[in-house]
């Protein structure tokens, strides 16, 4: 089972990926900075190779729908879009969160709100963790910060997506999307012939018919249904929350960053401990779950916490809420499709912290 | 001697006109009396179960009066976002090909919300069938104006009856769906008479043979009366469907397969 190496765009990175992974299905509609992703599908003939169906939609909410469709039946689809797309597609979402189906969104962020920019934003932070569409829910959100991850958050969001019945959303940027890097790529698998006991495949044999809803007209009933739901969210904080750690160990100061930002801060923490400042850096992989527990004990051990994302502040909201008012925690971030420099971020850290000591 | 009927006399399997489908539930209907989607339900209850397709088939139900579906019919179904079943349809058809998928939907949800979806499933030539229920009306919100509402038509938002100028006009989605190559099988039937219900039920036979082809969409248009949002009796709903709702939307098929006389 030898990985293969090559060098792709983490949008065709993730593309390729989902074929080997034995995807059953993908809907999409063209935005920038993501279409490579259907254009790579339908380049490679994703069909021909694995028997993954590729459909171009109407619309972003036509795409949503057939996901909740092909996910009804059980089927791993999947479905990629931007910003503006995204939003276009919540109302699935929430509907999928509802009828608690298995799926996988990608969202290839950029700058916002209304059509924005096509360069790289991480604004749609409060969209992908929140819930995003109408109702009590969450998806789980995956964030990647390389090609690599890219191709691998493909399987693990399909593993995630099915063990827990919820749709997995990864919250990616334009910048993962654009840029080029190695990638280790696995063999290709075979699509899943099996069926889930819950899906609508036609009743078949079986004694009951299988109903795929999200509507309950009995208050009783949807209030246990949202207790449920919440329980499944409770699992999941408990077990799915990822993070990498980068010099925190004898860190003062703690960056927590994700994606695009994460890769910034790391060299930031180079720079910071070239001229004596102690900074390491959190990086939540799971936005949703977030790593609020590990953020928690950092603080205890750091002098001040900084969240850098390219977003007006948004993430910094959970992160103060991690840290429960026991360090002082800061936000910058750059917007508009700006990506910050490694430097500009040490200057940060350097006023609302290290200056003012 | 005194005759007696004897129901054991008359209980015989040669006997029989009429029952129920076994697809059908023992589910009470949310429709209200009177309302034509019950027939139409049970038309396509007594379809699948008799052209065995109970095995196979998905079907997707709306968001309106026929939102709880699902729960009148012992078949696989998923119940999607208001105006999105086509798109849901889809979904299915692409990856379980073999199966026979079908959409009901009404007026508003088919020919308002969900326009882009339905143009475009069956321009794609989806092998799908949807059924489409027009009353003119929004039903389940409580008798609202409907993209298919006729002129002059009074409803909850247009009390004084619907004004072409201010309010446009209905929409013939139908007859659109006929002129797209995408459709395979495109007509408008009824249920308001006994003849009218063994026409359409004859129409949707046809409509579910022709899936396993895979030749194309089929859209079956089945005009209703409303009597709740019409604020009539259903004698009265009937005869002012005769008389307003069929001179707009004329029964009959708009597309029917190349060399094929569907004439009924």
């Amino acid at each position: 089972m030898e990985r293969e190496l090559k060098l792709m765009k983490g949008n065709e990175a993730m593309a390729e990926a989902a074929i080997r992974a034995g995807v059953d299905g993908y809907f999409g509609y063209p935005i920038t900075p993501q279409s490579e992703i259907m254009e790579y599908l339908m380049k490679t003939d994703s069909f021909s190779r694995s028997g993954m169906v590729t459909l171009q939609a109407e619309s972003e909410i036509a795409a949503i729908n057939m996901v909740y469709g092909g996910a009804g039946c059980g089927k791993k689809v999947m479905t990629s879009s931007s910003s503006p797309g995204i939003s276009l597609k919540q109302e699935g979402i929430s509907y999928m969160a509802g009828a608690e189906l298995p799926c996988l969104i990608v969202n290839v962020a950029r700058g916002g709100p209304g059509l924005g920019t096509i360069q790289p934003a991480q604004a749609d932070y409060f969209q992908s963790v929140k819930g995003g569409g109408h109702g009590d829910y969450h998806l789980m959100v995956l964030a990647p910060a390389s090609v690599q991850e890219m191709a691998d958050f493909v399987e693990l969001g399909f593993d995630l997506a099915f063990k827990y019945r919820n749709p997995v959303l990864v919250l990616s940027d334009g910048a993962i999307g654009q840029m080029m890097e190695k990638v280790y790529l696995n063999p290709q698998k075979p699509r899943s012939p099996e069926t889930e006991p819950w899906a609508t495949v036609g009743k078949g044999s079986r004694a009951k018919s299988n109903i795929i809803t999200s509507v309950d007209l009995d208050p009783d009933s949807q209030e246990r249904f949202n207790l449920k739901l919440v329980e499944k969210y409770d699992l999941i904080k408990q077990h799915e929350v990822r993070f990498e750690e980068y010099l925190c160990t004898d860190a003062d100061y703690l960056f927590v960053a994700y994606g695009t930002s994460a890769r910034i801060c790391k060299k930031s923490v180079q720079i910071a401990r070239s001229i004596g400042i102690k900074a390491g850096l959190l990086r939540p992989i799971t936005l949703f779950p977030f790593p609020s527990a590990k953020i928690n004990e950092l603080a205890g051990r750091v002098k001040g916490i900084l969240s850098v994302e390219m977003s007006a502040g948004q993430m910094v909201e959970d992160v103060a809420l991690a840290v429960n008012g026991q360090k002082p925690v800061k936000h910058f971030g750059r917007m508009g499709g700006i990506v910050a420099t490694p430097e500009e971020v040490v200057e940060k850290l350097k006023i609302f912290f290290t200056e003012q000591n | 001697m005194e005759e007696t009927c004897n129901m054991q006399e008359i209980v015989k399997p040669e006997n029989l006109v009429y029952k129920k489908s076994s697809l059908l539930l023992d589910k009470t209907f949310t429709y209200c009396p009177g309302c034509g989607h019950g027939t139409v339900t049970r038309i396509l209850a007594e379809l699948i179960e008799e052209l065995g397709l109970q095995k196979q088939t998905v079907g997707v139900s709306p968001v309106g009066c026929s939102v709880l579906l699902y729960a009148f019919m012992d078949i696989d179904f998923q119940q999607a976002a208001h105006g999105r079943a086509p798109a849901v349809a889809t979904g299915i058809k692409r990856l379980l090909p073999d199966r026979f998928v079908f959409t009901y939907q009404g007026d508003g949800d088919l020919a308002a919300i969900g326009t882009s979806e339905t143009i475009h499933a069956c321009n794609r030539g989806e092998n799908i069938l949807i059924i489409y229920i027009n009353n003119g009306i929004y039903g389940m919100t409580g008798g609202q104006m409907a993209p298919t509402t006729i002129p002059g038509m009074k409803s909850s938002t247009s009390p004084r009856g619907r004004n072409v100028q201010t309010m446009g006009y209905p929409l013939k989605i139908t007859d659109i769906a006929a002129t797209l190559p995408g459709t395979y099988y495109v007509t408008r039937q009824s249920v308001h008479t006994p003849a009218a219900v063994r026409k359409t039920k004859k129409a949707m036979r046809r409509a579910m043979e022709y899936q396993s082809l895979n030749r194309g969409l089929c859209f079956i248009e089945i005009v209703s009366n409303c009597p709740s949002g019409w604020k009539m009796t259903p004698v009265e709903s009937i005869k002012w469907m005769e008389e307003n709702m069929l001179p707009y939307y004329p029964l009959g098929d708009l597309k029917t397969p190349a060399g094929e006389n569907t004439n009924q």
